[in-house]
């Protein structure tokens, strides 16, 4: 089964039900999308995240009513630097569609999808101890998995894997 | 939904309540987990869990190893069910790969999850049952474990830490009476399941410490991020390996149990339901266990068999390529999930065209699961505590990572 080429077409992919629903609601929130594996991903303005993933959850067609996952790429040192990565499900449809963000190295804050999902609380903790990328609007953003007194990102690239000795 | 946070914050300095700490070290806790509890006097007011204490570091450490090297990894991450971990993240990279994976691979895959799945079960049996005080189901639950272990050493050559599913196939062709073992387990099994049944679900003390105890609605379990039996209990019907099927599924025949009432004893009787549901899908996969190779064709991802490589100058090329640097995957991502014992388990693989993964992040269905826990238990009793803990069935190594 040899891998077909990705798809970054808007309007070969618009029939996708999540696509079609941003780009009807709002076509400069969607950056671009990609179609690869038989997974298609979003690019999202980061401003428009929230408002973006309320609309996937409250729709009627395909509600996408599951958080599977909140995670982060760190692409240093290219910049934009950090994608934050969102991996919806809905249930009802059995579909699944990733949503993603890029932020700036010297910035990386976004909105939080805490009061859409309140399961985004221990994911987006995750991420920003160990990628330090602020959510704003979260309820209790503190470390999760390091110690509180801990120094640095470990899961950033410039971290040694080996640590700071 | 605002009544939904996984964490609220506990400073002291109230008059009526009090602190206390539950854990790490606290046998109930099925690990290190630590919850700080406010109490007033016996009812729970509030609970933050805190974690990280098993914390390791395995997502960073996958990111210097080369592809296969990461393998054995995934073993570690939820120690009940190593199997579910190799079959997710060798699932991810054959999706990465485009690979094409032969029948025969394919279902004893299947055969060694479901297994895996009852394993995995009958630890979480026999430590609930414990916890809440029910001694002796213990004791059966880890004699039938025993023989588990023992036909995945016989496979693999380990109890616990397999690494029996390699990128493109499998490690080695199973040995000879292999399947008689495993038809002898499974003709076994049932009565088994009936014995722990005859022991719980009809015993009135089980009843009272489980049935309408931590409840949770289906659409509190969603927006938390449930998925399992923790799901299921609560009346959602959706299970991956029915409804998004991976590996060979859609070949078997099997029933999903789902629950209504959301309660400890709904969560119980599904995980129960379960056990029956994987012992005959293991019947089905050895009454239909195709012939064939056990590894896909591909020499440059897959190690050469031993005899070929003694023999051929090739296959030597090829072995001493893997072994030294690795096999290139093609860029992209993936996110693969799987059903695992307890929840939605996801790895999410990206690759940068090189033999090393630039990223590999596994989704915890642990982690998720662990937010219900306030949810279930605020203004309720101390003692409860231990039972929704229980229930939701957690494996700390897989939320710490």
């Amino acid at each position: 089964m040899p891998l077909s080429p990705a798809i970054t077409d808007l309007e070969e992919l618009k029939d996708h039900p999540a696509l079609a629903l941003l780009l009807a609601w709002n076509a400069a929130a969607v950056e671009s999308a990609k179609y690869d594996r038989d997974e298609i991903t979003i690019y999202v303005e980061r401003s428009s995240i929230r408002d973006a993933c309320v609309l996937l959850r409250d729709n009627r067609k395909c509600p996408f009513n599951f958080l599977a996952d909140v995670t982060c790429v760190d692409w240093h040192p290219s910049e934009p630097r950090f994608e934050v990565i969102y991996h919806l499900l809905s249930i009802p449809q059995k579909e699944r569609v990733r949503l993603k963000v890029r932020l700036e190295g010297s910035s990386p804050v976004i909105e939080t999808v805490t009061s859409v999902w309140p399961a985004a609380n221990f994911f987006e903790r995750e991420v920003f101890d160990l990628f330090g990328v602020r959510f704003t609007g979260h309820p209790y953003l503190r470390r999760l998995l390091m110690p509180e007194d801990w120094e640095g990102n470990p899961m950033r690239k410039d971290y040694p894997v080996e640590g700071y000795r | 939904m605002s009544h939904l946070t996984a964490t609220p914050v506990i400073e002291p300095g109230q008059d009526r309540t009090m602190i206390l700490n539950m854990g790490p070290h606290h046998p109930s806790t099925h690990g290190v987990l630590r919850l700080i509890l406010e109490i007033d006097g016996e009812t729970i007011v509030r609970i933050m869990p805190d974690i990280g204490y098993l914390h390791t570091g395995i997502e960073k450490t996958c990111e210097a190893k080369f592809y296969q090297q990461v393998v054995p990894l995934t073993d570690r991450i939820d120690y009940l069910c190593p199997l579910t971990n190799n079959l997710c993240y060798v699932l991810a990279v054959e999706k990465l790969l485009g690979l094409e994976i032969p029948p025969k691979a394919q279902w004893m895959r299947v055969m060694l999850n479901e297994l895996t799945r009852i394993n995995s079960h009958l630890v979480w049996l026999g430590t609930h049952a414990l916890d809440i005080g029910a001694m002796s189901v213990f004791l059966y639950c880890f004699r039938e474990r025993e023989d588990i272990l023992r036909l995945f050493e016989m496979v693999s050559g380990q109890r616990m830490m397999t690494s029996y599913f390699r990128i493109g196939g499998l490690a080695l062709e199973p040995p000879l009476g292999f399947f008689e073992r495993v038809r002898q387990f499974a003709n076994r099994f049932p009565e088994k399941v009936n014995e722990y049944e005859n022991l719980l679900t009809g015993n009135p003390i089980w009843g009272m410490r489980t049935k309408g105890v931590a409840r949770i609605t289906a659409a509190d379990a969603i927006a938390l991020g449930a998925s399992g039996p923790t799901l299921r209990g609560s009346g959602v019907d959706f299970d991956l390996r029915r409804d998004m099927p991976y590996s060979g599924y859609e070949n078997f025949k099997f029933n999903v149990p789902v629950l209504q009432d959301g309660d400890v004893f709904a969560r119980y009787l599904c995980r129960v339901r379960e056990m029956r549901e994987s012992i005959a899908m293991v019947q089905q996969a050895l009454n239909g266990m195709p012939e064939g190779p056990i590894k896909a064709d591909a020499p440059k991802v897959i190690l050469p068999d031993r005899e070929k490589m003694k023999t051929e100058m090739e296959a030597l090329i090829y072995h001493f390529k893997i072994i030294t640097e690795g096999f290139s995957v093609p860029a992209g991502e993936v996110y693969q999930a799987v059903e695992s014992p307890r929840g939605e388990m996801g790895y999410y693989v990206v690759s940068d065209g090189t033999a090393k993964p630039y990223r590999v992040h596994m989704r915890a269905a642990c982690l998720a699961n662990l937010q219900l826990l306030p949810q279930m238990c605020e203004g309720r009793l101390l003692a409860d505590v231990v039972a929704a803990i229980g229930s939701i069935d957690i494996v700390l190594g897989e939320i710490d990572r």
